[in-house]
């Protein structure tokens, strides 16, 4: 490959990437328990305990700035950045839920569910606009974003059944394996895509480093222990609980491992030669900026 | 119209890194910061070996990543192209460093001087705590560019109105000019010789070409 200088990235460290732990699963089990608690309303410390996990997402990452207490600024260009939008569906997020957690209103609720799930898309979008990283700027990621907060949000929720003394729901235990069959797909479409679109060496070896413990510790034990927490009742809540914990921890550390470890640089090369005078394409503030999705 | 941009030519550059010199005298960065350096790439096995220098910094591209992704609108784009970043806007959240695919920009949390805490007195009588927590990088000295034009001086011809790394290039490897004017320096560079802009294939229509004559090789070191 025709590349040099790929070192690894250090602007973001562990506090934006507990952003992506926390705010994708905080942001997924809202859409989670919403979903889960039709026809009604979830109960208020479910809802809290998603909120929590957000804001402390994004209080991680506050604290990476630089500048902390221009913190506004980030709501100045929703037309083309994700980490504005992000942030401004954050805003949105913590009021609507509250409301409807309050005044148990299943429709506001659901809104908050779905403020949840463009929660985690602008997260999936903020890496995907980050082309000097080439193991975030692969489409294939959204995917993988998307799958994860939703398998941590499930898992999250699971726990939370069984600490409160609720009742396993059946669905939930239905709902697991198959976002952790989608999250393992997701993970081996990513690496795939990685691998063909040749990615440095060192974000390759890092992702191979980390790939038997995601994939058999983190997606295929959990699925093969929720499906016996389904089929044997008496070993429904350790099993669920194991399950848990495992899909939980395994999206929390391949995101760390993504933001942290496996995000070397671009790097410079050469490229290929033309010759004659460039087709010049006009800097694009030449015309008004407009929203792009 | 107008579009400003840089040519290097690697067939001369010989990497003596006086235009990095040049910038930070020009620009009193910081140490660590390179608003203007040249690498050393070297690649092949012997003794079918190849070395050359180049001088990377931003690219000032037509479509540049770290203008779309800035939430704060600290990163703007000029009508000539250059690529700016206002320091009292930037919150320094680094991400349009992670979306510049040319590793070009910085940021400085505490100020950093040559000599431990105590700033010489040049850097001193440098020292803007405006970039202390925010992104910065290469301008095109957009401030020698202007005083210039105001003086009616043309850009990459007469030195007051031109960046300093390519004033101080000893080989005269670097240009600066209006791509946009057919009969402008660097669009007689350009006309004249095969050339190529890095990662062309991200569709950032970089303002920085590289004149060589060799293909890329298929071998390069990676890491």
């Amino acid at each position: 490959m025709n590349r040099f200088y790929t070192v690894l990235q250090t602007s973001w460290d562990w506090r934006a990437a507990v952003n992506f732990m926390f705010g994708g699963t905080g942001s997924a089990l809202i859409l989670i328990i919403a979903i889960a608690s039709l026809p009604g309303t979830p109960a208020l410390p479910a809802g809290i305990t998603a909120l929590v996990l957000v804001g402390l997402g994004l209080f991680t990452v506050w604290l990476e700035i630089g500048r902390p207490m221009r913190f506004l600024h980030v709501f100045f260009h929703p037309q083309t950045s994700w980490m504005t939008r992000e942030a401004s569906v954050a805003l949105l997020l913590f009021p609507v839920t509250l409301i409807g957690l309050l005044y148990r209103n299943p429709a506001i609720v659901i809104a908050a569910g779905l403020l949840g799930l463009v929660f985690l898309y602008c997260q999936a979008r903020i890496l995907l606009a980050s082309k000097g990283i080439p193991s975030w700027r692969e489409p294939a990621i959204v995917a993988l974003i998307i799958s994860t907060g939703l398998v941590e949000g499930s898992a999250v929720f699971i726990l939370y059944l069984l600490l409160s003394g609720s009742s396993m729901q059946t669905a939930m235990l239905v709902l697991l394996p198959v976002l952790l069959v989608i999250r393992a797909l997701s993970w081996n479409s990513y690496r795939q895509r990685l691998i063909a679109g040749q990615a440095p060496q060192q974000t390759l070896s890092i992702l191979r480093d980390i790939h038997a413990t995601t994939l058999w510790a983190g997606n295929i034990t959990p699925a093969v222990l929720a499906a016996i927490a389904l089929l044997i009742p008496v070993a429904g809540p350790p099993a669920g609980a194991v399950a848990a914990l495992l899909a939980l921890f395994s999206g929390w550390h391949m995101k760390f491992t993504i933001i942290t470890r496996a995000s070397q640089q671009q790097g410079y090369s050469v490229g290929k030669l033309k010759r004659g005078r460039p087709q010049i394409k006009p800097p694009v503030r030449r015309k008004p900026d407009r929203f792009v999705f | 119209m107008t579009r400003y941009v840089m040519v290097a030519d690697l067939n001369r550059c010989v990497g003596c890194q006086t235009c990095t010199v040049a910038c930070k005298h020009t620009n009193g960065t910081p140490p660590g910061v390179q608003w203007r350096k040249v690498i050393d790439v070297e690649w092949g096995e012997y003794p079918d070996v190849e070395r050359l220098f180049m001088p990377v910094g931003c690219q000032h591209c037509a479509d540049p990543p770290c203008m779309h992704v800035c939430p704060s609108t600290a990163t703007g784009q000029r009508e000539d192209g250059i690529v700016t970043i206002d320091y009292d806007l930037c919150i320094g959240c680094s991400y349009c460093v992670v979306a510049c695919p040319y590793q070009a920009r910085y940021k400085v949390d505490n100020p950093v001087f040559a000599y431990g805490d105590t700033p010489m007195e040049s850097e001193a009588a440098r020292f803007d705590e405006k970039r202390i927590g925010v992104a910065q990088k290469c301008t095109f000295c957009a401030d020698r560019v202007d005083a210039g034009l105001a003086k009616g001086l043309r850009p990459g011809i007469d030195p007051d109105a031109t960046p300093g790394c390519v004033n101080a290039c000893i080989a005269d490897a670097l240009s600066f000019g209006d791509i946009e004017d057919e009969n402008s320096n660097v669009s007689e560079l350009l006309a004249e010789n095969t050339w190529f802009q890095m990662h062309a294939e991200l569709g950032t229509e970089t303002g920085f070409y590289y004149l060589w004559d060799q293909e890329p090789s298929g071998d390069t070191d990676d890491e």
